[in-house]
């Protein structure tokens, strides 16, 4: 039970750093932070006490696994968050050769 | 059990930080140090494709955001009128924390899943699909259709960036 | 003018461990369905050699060796084997995405019909693209060493 409260905490930070913030770069530091959160807590749900990892070997059979599919659909989700940083990096990288700055009360002020 | 308290404790500090330092550069390798945290977490987890994932990723993120910052340097101001926001964003937290306390109390317990589908996935893995590792026959088999799907949400990201790179039109 | 890419020490070592770097990316693709990994995990490892020889040569040298042509028809390929083998399951089962190959006894490196042909599938084409996204944003600007990165 506290454990989910510290994640959702994580979470709230990675929020407040992506409202609060006036840097282009930390905003993207903040939807990082989210998702980490957001795939720890999918992860958590699916935990049992005592299990193993879910793959089977050849030596001893175990019956106890952890539950497999949380993991199979956080897996795409980590690759997918990937992506996402490479494009808001690519917009970031070209907003600056245009304005010069990361800062996004600048960027507003200076338009054309 | 503490070693997971441990390890969350540890990765909010590094977020924290990530989220006050005033260097651009600094406050990225902080966000790669919550991250391997957060490898640390899975394996702890009993998750290893997912520790295993989350570390190449992590590694090619930090590269990304590090040729986006070095050498850049910001005027250092102080904006006057800060403290507004921050009493108005921790009266949100707070409303958003208790609200979410009130959600987490219908979830089972911490421990013991209702695997309701997974019990069926690790029972019919072997016969169905002939390979032992369950998460792989998961992605791949019983739930193809998300790897097709996520396979073009990559593919329209790379189009994406270097669309707005635009390398064709410009001289070198 | 001064040599592109890093120091002598860093270059001697960047041709023996590229080749590791890619030997175990290539291992942890093929063994997707018999231990931890996959073809997501794999193909990530596949593009960060590449990007290594990038970094320690200077990217006139590598791009010599492999022009950006090459990097997007490998991942068009990528595409196009992902949705063959999907459509395979259509024409010779009945239904799309079906597990039509022979499943070998468990454990073999050959067993479970489609699984493998995914995995390479979706390993050629996430290492093609996060290099070409690489490749995108370090041609974008100047190396910054001594000057702040100017562009045209």
């Amino acid at each position: 039970m506290s454990l989910y409260i510290l994640c959702l905490v994580l979470f709230a930070i990675g929020l407040y750093c992506l409202l609060v913030k006036k840097n282009l770069i930390k905003k993207i530091v903040g939807l990082g932070i989210t998702e980490y959160a957001v795939n720890l807590f999918f992860i958590l749900l699916g935990y049992t006490r005592g299990g193993e990892a879910p793959i089977l070997s050849k030596d001893t059979p175990i019956t106890n696994f952890v539950d497999p599919l949380p993991q199979a659909l956080i897996l795409t989700s980590i690759v997918i968050g990937l992506g996402v940083t490479a494009l808001m990096v690519a917009i970031t990288v070209r907003i600056y050769e245009k304005y010069r700055t990361f800062d996004i009360n600048e960027i507003r002020r200076l338009r054309g | 059990m503490i070693e997971f308290h441990v390890i969350l404790i540890l990765m909010i500090v590094g977020a924290i930080v990530a989220m006050e330092l005033e260097d651009m550069l600094s406050s990225v390798i902080a966000l790669g140090a919550v991250g391997i945290g957060l490898t640390l977490e899975f394996l702890l987890l009993r998750a290893p494709d997912l520790a295993i994932t989350q570390l190449v990723v992590e590694i090619l993120s930090l590269i990304i955001l590090i040729r986006a910052t070095v050498g850049v340097r910001m005027p250092q101001e102080r904006i006057k009128g800060r403290v507004g926001y921050f009493i108005f964003a921790l009266i949100f937290s707070a409303i958003f924390l208790f609200f979410s306390y009130k959600a987490i109390a219908e979830l089972p317990v911490f421990g013991v899943p209702l695997m309701k589908m997974g019990s069926l996935y690790i029972k019919e893995a072997v016969a169905k699909t002939g390979a032992t590792n369950i998460v792989a026959a998961i992605i791949l088999d019983f739930r193809g259709y998300d790897t097709l799907g996520e396979a073009t949400i990559l593919f329209t990201s790379v189009i994406g960036v270097l669309a707005v790179l635009r390398l064709q039109g410009r001289k070198e | 003018m001064k040599e592109a890419g890093m120091t002598l020490i860093v270059k001697r070592i960047t041709k023996i461990t590229v080749s590791l770097i890619f030997l175990f990316g290539v291992y942890i693709v093929l063994h997707g369905h018999l231990t931890p990994g996959g073809g997501f995990a794999g193909g990530v490892i596949i593009a960060l050699s590449f990007i290594h020889l990038v970094l320690a040569f200077g990217k006139e040298v590598t791009l010599k060796r492999i022009s950006q042509t090459t990097v997007s028809v490998v991942e068009s390929l990528g595409g196009i084997m992902f949705w063959g083998v999907a459509l395979l399951g259509l024409f010779f089962g009945g239904y799309f995405f079906l597990n039509v190959l022979p499943k070998g006894r468990p454990f073999d490196l050959f067993s479970s019909g489609i699984i493998i042909l995914c995995n390479i599938a979706i390993f050629l084409k996430v290492g093609a693209g996060l290099f070409a996204i690489f490749l995108g944003l370090a041609l974008l600007k100047m190396p910054v060493e001594k000057k702040e990165g100017e562009s045209k």
